[in-house]
């Protein structure tokens, strides 16, 4: 009897659908590509020693993928979306790129200038502007969507394309690219012979998560997703609380777009983060939280974003070309929405009810 | 009224059970022809199941359903409809933005050449549908426009249309009705019974159970208690049938609230002076004092919920002013009114009151939680004893605290979110509909409840559209009729007094 009871409560939480997704695929490559989990220690002249390999690549790859879906789930969780991550990824590559730029304000710009190893602006006030930047454009989405009321899908598809709009704006149309070497660590660097992303996603998760777990915002934010007049009724400033979910899901793309200019480094306003957020709005489906709001899980949707940057790489370690891998993507959508409906749920948790009833009829 | 009489429903032996839940144990339930059955039971006696199994919701555990003396297997809800068993919901499933006649017709509109709807035929026919039923009104017009009892008259009349029937179930059909409206319905359920259709009514109104039906069926705790005629069984004793005890709870009420009534404070609480609302309340005096209960008796639609939302902070004044303790308010929102010491359980316990995907845990502390902020979140220790300190005053009925709120029955839902805001430990406590939806013991428990609050200090507001139990807990009743304040009694009064002030004749 308890060891139904175990069975059922590791099937109840809210990560056991998404990690049995995720080893599902590990489990396929196991068998397939036996080379894939193979992790090599590389020096590299610049970044040290590091570890090498397809699983260090998900997560670094991966990196700005996981943050913005952090925000996202957020967002998601008090029954909204947000549509202009992918634009404020570009917005903050922008700022971060033209921040540095030697180039700009200089008379006679000159190839030596351009590609000079410096910058015109201190890092650290990079970074800041970077976030404001991005928690500027999350406060205008969560202005738009508390105060004036507009559908989320709506207020944020404004943002989505005027965002791309601004990007091209402070780059003043071009494709920027920077040789400041400090701002590529974000993207590159090693802290004991993990990648520097890494650290960040792990720290704006934990963050996170004392955030909606610590305080009373993931309380209220679940009860705003699942009924806000009854919150409103329940003294709690339901506006407030959605502005936060937006303003903190800026945040996120912001710290995303960071370690993107820095990963390539340079800034393309028109390419920068693209599709980003239907791939957010995916790993936080993936994570299991609905889109009407609600219950979320920042962790399971952490997992989600892993899942969708592990089948990437799966795809591309198989050999699978470049341009087939939307089409392959179609196929993971298709397979994550079919195994979430009711109707899968249900076939699943019978199959698991038998299994346990005869389990326990043996013991 | 050849064939009254004849046994149209005959189950034997029914059981059901949900996981662990064993919801029917060996029920019992005969219905026949032309005679309206009335199914009693406190929430989660088993009704509700009941009527699954007889619609082919659900399939039982064990038992024989038999219709028209042959044994069957209700496969599903469309089966049940094709063998002539028709269900009204409570919560009628029909388009509001449609016609009336569209509604009735829906799936099965008449065709013009096969391709377009033949829209006077239909309208005719919905007519013609809703004339057999005594009900005479424009077809054409917009569903969502006609009053509530016009709609649940529609519901019937596609229920009636979609085949032959022969058994109407009408599930809680009254509990948004008025009194008018409901004498409507139940004109247009009594010619059902002539034409030899045999009625299911299921209510929480006993008044109506004694006016409308012919026999009674009694469950309790998914057991069948017994089958009465309805001329041959005392209100108090179908009572007792459905709780399984008396009801000393009321006996003792009118004995406590004398008590209490002593403990009044002179000063008031709240002051409101000819605060009013344009298009929502007419200017209205009240004064709220510590250990009173104040009822708001009206009909529906009078202004009492607009009152308990001014008093809350839902909506803001347009006119007089508010004081409490002295002090004019200034600031109105529901966050302001708790830090007040004000709490409202709202009258939509739906819509604004669970919130169903949260635990029975969380939704107790949210108000408090909201009033002590952001940051100052309760330990996950601190609101288990809160939350389990409430389950166990106020009985509410949950496998635990951790139990999502939507998956509890309509009674246990409004303990909760009374729960909710007595943890806010609040200085006036206004109830709007406390008990609408739920069984007679936990109304009788709730009741008690009010007066137990105000002896223990607290200022009440108790609105209900049932006048006996306003009667029965208030210190004082204040009447509202068409958004105004038109009463106030105090000490003694009598029914009748109430009624005519309510309804507005001399």
């Amino acid at each position: 009897m308890k060891q139904t009871s175990f069975f059922r409560r590791i099937r109840d939480s809210r990560l056991f659908w998404p990690l049995a997704a995720w080893f599902i695929i590990l489990a396929f490559n196991a068998i397939v590509m036996p080379d894939f989990f193979k992790v090599d220690i590389m020096d590299d002249p610049v970044y040290g020693k590091h570890f090498y390999g397809n699983i260090i690549d998900i997560f670094n790859n991966g990196a700005p993928l996981i943050l913005v879906s952090i925000g996202m789930t957020l967002v998601i969780a008090t029954g909204g979306v947000d549509l202009s991550v992918g634009a404020v990824i570009a917005i903050s590559a922008a700022m971060g790129t033209v921040l540095i730029n030697p180039a700009l304000g200089n008379e006679l710009i000159e190839n030596r200038i351009l590609t000079e190893n410096t910058t015109r602006t201190p890092l650290p006030i990079i970074i800041l502007a970077d976030l404001a930047a991005g928690a500027a454009c999350g406060l205008w989405n969560g202005l738009l969507v508390s105060r004036a009321k507009i559908q989320p899908m709506v207020a944020t598809l404004i943002l989505m394309v005027a965002g791309r709009g601004i990007a091209q704006l402070i780059t003043n149309g071009q494709i920027m690219t920077i040789y400041y070497t400090p701002y590529f660590w974000f993207g590159n660097g090693y802290i004991l012979y993990l990648p520097v992303s890494i650290y960040i996603v792990a720290v704006v998760c934990i963050i996170a998560w004392l955030l909606v777990r610590k305080t009373s915002i993931g309380l209220f934010t679940e009860s705003v997703g699942t009924n806000a007049t009854a919150t409103y009724y329940s003294g709690i400033n339901e506006k407030n609380v959605k502005l936060l979910a937006y303003t903190f899901c800026g945040i996120c793309a912001a710290i995303a777009g960071l370690i993107f200019s820095s990963y390539v480094h340079s800034a393309d306003g028109n390419n920068n983060g693209l599709y980003y957020e239907l791939d957010a709005i995916l790993a936080v489906v993936i994570g299991g939280t609905l889109m009407s709001g609600g219950r979320f899980s920042i962790l399971a949707s952490v997992v989600g974003a892993v899942i969708i940057w592990t089948f990437t790489v799966t795809v591309y370690s198989l050999g699978v070309p470049g341009q087939a891998l939307l089409a392959a993507k179609a196929v993971l959508v298709m397979l994550v929405i079919l195994l979430y409906s009711d109707y899968s749920r249900r076939l699943i948790s019978r199959l698991f009810e038998r299994k346990g009833s005869k389990h326990e009829a043996a013991s | 009224m050849v064939e009254a009489n004849k046994e149209i429903v005959t189950m034997k032996g029914i059981y059901k059970s949900f996981l662990s839940v064993q919801a029917l144990e060996d029920v019992d339930f005969t219905l026949n022809l032309g005679e309206i059955h009335a199914l009693v039971g406190e929430n989660g006696a088993g009704k509700s199941t009941l009527i699954k199994v007889l619609t082919g919701v659900e399939q039982p555990d064990a038992g024989v359903v038999m219709i028209n003396q042959q044994k069957m297997t209700i496969r599903s809800p469309q089966h049940a409809q094709e063998i002539g068993i028709s269900t009204v919901y409570q919560e009628t499933n029909l388009c509001p933005d449609l016609s009336v006649a569209e509604n009735i017709l829906i799936g099965r509109e008449p065709m013009k050449w096969g391709l377009v709807i033949d829209r006077k035929a239909m309208n005719d026919n919905a007519r013609q549908i809703l004339q057999e039923l005594g009900v005479d009104l424009d077809v054409t017009q917009t569903l969502g426009e006609c009053s509530v009892a016009i709609q649940q008259m529609a519901a019937i009349a596609r229920a009636l249309e979609i085949s032959s029937v022969k058994v109407l179930v009408l599930d809680e059909p009254t509990s948004s009705l008025d009194m008018s409206e409901v004498d409507q319905l139940f004109q247009v359920i009594r010619k059902l019974r002539e034409s030899g259709v045999g009625i299911i009514f299921i209510t929480h109104f006993l008044d109506q159970v004694f006016e409308v039906s012919d026999r009674i069926t009694v469950l309790r705790n998914g057991r069948l208690v017994g089958t009465y005629e309805t001329t041959s069984l005392a209100r108090l004793e179908l009572i007792q049938k459905m709780i399984g005890r008396s009801l000393a709870a009321y006996d003792n009420m009118t004995q406590t609230k004398l008590e209490s009534s002593q403990h009044i404070e002179s000063e008031a609480l709240l002051e409101a002076k000819e605060v009013g609302l344009a298009g929502s309340v007419e200017p209205f005096d009240l004064d709220l004092h510590a250990g009173e209960v104040v009822g708001l008796a009206g009909l529906l639609g009078s202004g009492r919920t607009e009152i308990a939302r001014l008093l809350f902070g839902i909506d803001k004044p347009d006119k007089g002013v508010i004081t409490m303790d002295g002090e004019v308010i200034k600031n109105y929102s529901p966050l302001d009114s708790i830090m007040r010491g004000i709490a409202l359980c709202p009258e939509d316990r739906k819509a604004q009151g669970i919130v169903g995907e949260l635990t029975v845990r969380e939704n107790i502390i949210l108000a408090m939680q909201a009033d002590l902020g952001w940051f100052k979140y309760l330990g996950m220790k601190k609101q288990y004893e809160i939350a389990e300190e409430y389950i166990k005053l106020l009985n509410i009925v949950t496998p635990s605290a951790d139990q999502p709120v939507k998956n509890l029955s309509g009674g246990n839902q409004q303990k909760v979110i009374l729960a909710r805001w007595l943890a806010t430990n609040p200085r006036l406590l206004i109830l709007d509909e406390p008990t609408r939806g739920i069984d007679v013991g936990a109304k009788a428990e709730i009741q008690k409840l009010v007066l137990l609050l105000a002896e223990e200090g607290k200022s009440c507001v108790f609105i209900s559209s049932e006048l006996d139990e306003v009667m029965r807990t208030s210190h004082r009743i204040v009447v509202l009729r068409d958004k105004e304040k038109t009463a106030e009694f105090s000490g003694d009064v009598d029914e009748p007094t109430i009624m005519h002030a309510i309804g507005g004749s001399e």
